[in-house]
């Protein structure tokens, strides 16, 4: 066991984990913050997609103790829950999901994927968002959603 | 009665349940905290067929941690009686057991489950368990045991998909014969369903034979009959939840094998479980057959269809025969005089198939559609005015009329959306700098299936409404539409409308397929509503100094929690103050919706679609990327605008993954999936889809249900991957008849 501090949506968690336990599943099984979802456990999904001292990570392809006090944001620490972040906002607007599984990734992907400022145009945004797979097909809304997030620079 | 007109069905609604989706509140099979839970991992066959000789399970024991391994040697007495197994989407044939005994049927077969304290623990331990084999011959290729095809057993699911119709005429003849004719063969591989939700099962013990169980499943009573009676429970102490379902396409619609594995061993250790199957072993169940169709078509000269032979062999198990309907399609769609349509099956080593978004009809259009297309090559037509040449509204393979048939509509609006004058009809003929330019269209034809299913809907004490039925929302937006739905039929707010799913304690709903669920369960509401309305107005008449008393039902409103009367709509009686006279008490009905068998025996159902699409097909590297793609869908009234488009796109994504990306590889010689992971289960990633969009063409239904709605789930897929594979030929000249279709055959 190795003691480890995860600092997560700005609260700090004592963890005595097992060397080999991903990020992924110390969020999901030790913390019992499961928004943040296991689609592979591979890093050929996206749906772990976590925001990790600013930027976005697979938290699956990650091992717990290598995040020893950094500072980790995922989908439950993206708003307060009661006003939601614009991209939140629009993913509803542009019904950009469907089953809702790829979703707390693809948002966490889009917000570390527009603070990396690569992305200009629209083909670039979805090149740059192809890690985050949606099987049920929201592609196109998706899309849509980020880029007028990314227009209307409402962005943070 | 008359309704409110502030309706919500036909608008645009956002999904209610979208806040939950995207804060991550919403919660999946794997993700209820539950106490002192243990984890099972489990562990697959590596051989293809055989038997276990022996299992050591000692190494695997003494990890810290691990808890017991189940296998077929340890496991606790099961049903043997194979009815006891089946589930309400079982094909003919034995349904598999797991952990029954040492037979190894299919590569990847579950043969051990590890429960442990931990998941890591439990994962670990899963590799330690040490199997030895007897292997024995096996066959897994299809392409090369298509001799040992037979037609498939009868069974109960063949009420839904019956063997193709019997010949007409004599198309051997009418075939030799005819001036114009195309014979083509068309083949696609395996395809796995890969939600991107991992098949997952918590467990929930609660002694005296009780069991909560959160499933990912598309049928909550499905499995919840399947567990009862294998494990010899009561029904009414087996509980299975699934609020929300990330994806399932058909791959949910049977129980799987990480709820019989976690069920057991919770029974087993009297203790909370919980079996999420990782990325591979999703590999390891269900999947579309891999299928071979030969298509014979011929016309005269002026393009009318005078002959269709539609023969198609696919891969079914050793054990199950799963049948899809393909050989019919045809015939419900174009009309001709000489017929003969033949399918079979090949029962291989591997796991049964199952439906796969739009089974069936998906395989079947591809070939039917590029067949369609070489006519026209052939016959020098435009390839939409062929259709148009062998239109019809009727039915030819069952000679009725259809209840509704607004194709000729989704071929116009569609090809004028996208620009289809525009196309030059000479392959090869259009260009974009080093692309290759190609426009192909298909059309689309899709059963328009209702259920029975039974509502329970009730008007509380605060003048809301509450439903009740089991189905699930797997990502189609069913939680809205059918809140939608209700509202209206109450005159009520969306907000004051709780629609309450997801649960096999409610009442019965089949499982979520066959795009049927708004036709179903929204039948069922619809019902509902009306007998509700009728006991508010009757409890209304009641209350002391009524205004209603000499009332009719057909004087009457539903607005705003209100019954107003028409003619003075300052009369009214709210739902809240009919509630106080009855003491606080619930006003509720259950009631069934189910389809008019005898008046639609005169008519066949199906929705329609037409896809166009326009491909770009590097001239040196062979790639293809699908720039734009209309697709107009024909399905009766569409409740929710903003959540059907989405299942169309989603539909359309599906086509371009089918035609272009997608795949499962055997390598044959081990009997054995090679590329079971979404790094090379090629599915398309934002960068493959750019332009689409959807129209709704308009549909007026009046016979086929209460509220003239079909289905959307799946029409969208069915003219797409045809529809890219013609606009690759017009690009490249080159007719590839494989799906999915790669670079390395177009360079």
């Amino acid at each position: 066991m190795t003691k480890t501090t995860l600092n997560v949506n700005q609260q700090r968690y004592e963890l005595n984990l097992l060397p080999w336990v991903s990020l992924l599943d110390a969020l999901r099984e030790h913390l019992k913050l499961t928004g943040t979802k296991k689609g592979c456990d591979h890093g050929q999904c996206g749906a772990c997609t976590i925001i990790c001292d600013g930027k976005r990570i697979l938290s699956c392809m990650t091992l717990a103790v290598m995040k020893n006090d950094s500072e980790i944001t995922t989908i439950e620490g993206i708003s307060d829950g009661e006003s939601l972040h614009p991209i939140q906002q629009a993913f509803i607007d542009h019904d950009a999901f469907q089953c809702g599984y790829c979703t707390p990734g693809q948002i966490c992907s889009a917000i570390g994927m527009l603070k990396e400022g690569h992305a200009h145009t629209r083909e670039e945004v979805q090149e740059l968002m192809s890690g985050n797979i949606c099987r049920c097909g929201a592609n196109v809304g998706i899309i849509d959603a980020i880029m007028q997030v990314k227009d209307g620079g409402t962005h943070e | 009665m008359e309704m409110d007109t502030n309706k919500t069905v036909g608008k645009p609604v956002s999904r209610l349940e979208g806040k939950l989706k995207v804060t991550g509140i919403a919660k999946y099979a794997a993700e209820y905290e539950v106490d002192n839970l243990l984890y099972g991992y489990v562990v697959n066959s590596m051989i293809t067929k055989g038997k276990i000789l022996s299992i050591d399970v000692s190494k695997a024991m003494a990890l810290p941690g691990v808890i017991e391994v189940l296998t077929h040697e340890n496991r606790t007495r099961l049903a043997w009686f194979d009815l006891q197994y089946t589930d309400m989407d079982a094909p003919p044939g034995t349904v598999f057991k797991p952990l029954y005994d040492e037979n190894i049927l299919y590569n990847g077969q579950p043969i051990a489950l590890v429960v442990a304290e931990s998941f890591e623990m439990a994962r670990f331990a899963a590799t330690q368990v040490i199997f030895k084999y007897k292997e024995e011959p096996f066959q897994t290729s299809l392409e090369h045991h298509l001799d040992q095809s037979r037609v498939a057993k009868k069974g109960f699911a063949t009420a839904l998909k019956p063997p193709p119709p019997p010949p007409t005429g004599d198309f051997e003849k009418a075939y030799q014969q005819a001036e114009v004719k195309v014979d083509a063969t068309y083949t696609h591989g395996t395809e796995h369903h890969n939600p991107i939700e991992l098949f997952a099962t918590t467990t929930v013990y609660q002694g005296n034979g009780k069991l909560t169980i959160y499933d990912k499943t598309q049928g909550t009573i499905n499995n919840q009959l399947y567990v009862a009676n294998i494990f010899g429970l009561k029904y009414k102490n087996v509980r299975v939840l699934a609020p929300f379902v990330g994806g399932g396409f058909g791959s949910g619609l049977r129980p799987q094998y990480q709820l019989f594995l976690c069920v057991m061993a919770a029974l087993h250790l009297k203790r909370n479980v919980r079996v999420v199957l990782d990325r591979k072993q999703m590999f390891s169940f269900t999947h579309r057959p891999p299928t071979v169709q030969n298509l014979r078509f011929a016309t005269d000269t002026d393009g009318k269809l005078t002959a269709m032979n539609h023969s198609s062999k696919s891969e079914t198990s050793s054990f199950e025969d799963y049948f899809e309907p393909i050989a019919s399609w045809s015939h419900r769609l174009y009309p001709a005089p000489h017929t003969l349509f033949e399918q079979e099956l090949v029962p291989l080593d591997v796991y049964t198939p199952m439906d796969m978004r739009a089974p069936g009809g998906s395989t079947a259009l591809h070939a039917i559609e590029c067949t369609m297309d070489e006519l026209s090559y052939k016959l020098n037509i435009d390839p939409l005015e062929l259709r148009l040449i062998n239109y019809t509204e009727m039915d030819p393979s069952a000679g009725k009329p259809y209840t509704s048939k607004a194709l000729k509509a989704c071929y116009l609006e569609a090809a004028d959306q996208f620009g289809w004058e525009k196309r030059t009809p000479k392959p090869r003929s259009m260009e974009r700098g080093n692309k290759l330019i190609g426009y192909g269209m298909a059309t689309g034809i899709w059963d328009a299936f209702q259920f029975p299913s039974r509502v329970e809907a009730m008007i509380t004490a605060d003048g809301k409404m509450i439903l009740n039925n089991a189905v699930t929302d797997i990502g189609t937006g069913t939680f809205t539409v059918m809140t939608q739905i209700a509202a209206d039929e109450l005159g009520l707010p969306l907000e004051e409308v709780d629609f309450r799913y997801g649960d096999s304690k409610k009442p019965f709903s089949m499982f979520q397929g066959g795009s049927a669920m708004t036709s179903s369960t929204g039948v069922a509401i619809v019902i509902a509503a009306k007998e509700l309305r009728k006991k508010l107005a009757k409890k209304a008449r009641e209350m002391p100094h009524s205004p209603f008393k000499k009332v009719e039902d057909a004087e009457l409103t539903f607005s705003n929690g209100n019954i107003i009367l028409n003619n003075d709509p300052n009369i009214s009686v709210s739902f809240k103050d009919i509630i106080a006279f009855n003491k606080g008490k619930v006003i509720k009905t259950t009631n069934m919706g189910k389809p008019h068998l005898l008046k639609l025996k005169k008519y066949s159902l199906a929705t329609h679609s037409a896809s166009f699409v326009e491909v770009e097909v590097d001239k040196d590297l062979g790639t293809v990327t699908v720039t734009r793609a209309v697709t107009a869908v024909a399905a009766g009234k569409i409740i929710n605008p903003k959540t059907a488009k989405s299942q169309v796109y989603g539909s359309m994504v599906w086509g371009i993954s089918k035609a272009l990306h997608e795949e499962t590889i055997m390598d044959e010689n081990l009997g054995k999936y090679i590329n079971a992971n979404l790094g090379e289960y090629h599915l398309p990633v934002h960068a493959d889809i750019r332009q689409l969009e959807v129209i709704f063409a308009e549909e007026n239904d009046e016979l086929i249900n209460e509220l003239g709605v079909k289905g959307v789930g799946e029409i969208g897929l069915v003219g797409m991957p045809a529809a890219i594979s013609n606009a690759i030929y017009h690009a490249t000249g080159k007719r590839i008849n494989k799906l999915p279709i790669h670079f390395d055959e177009l360079i």
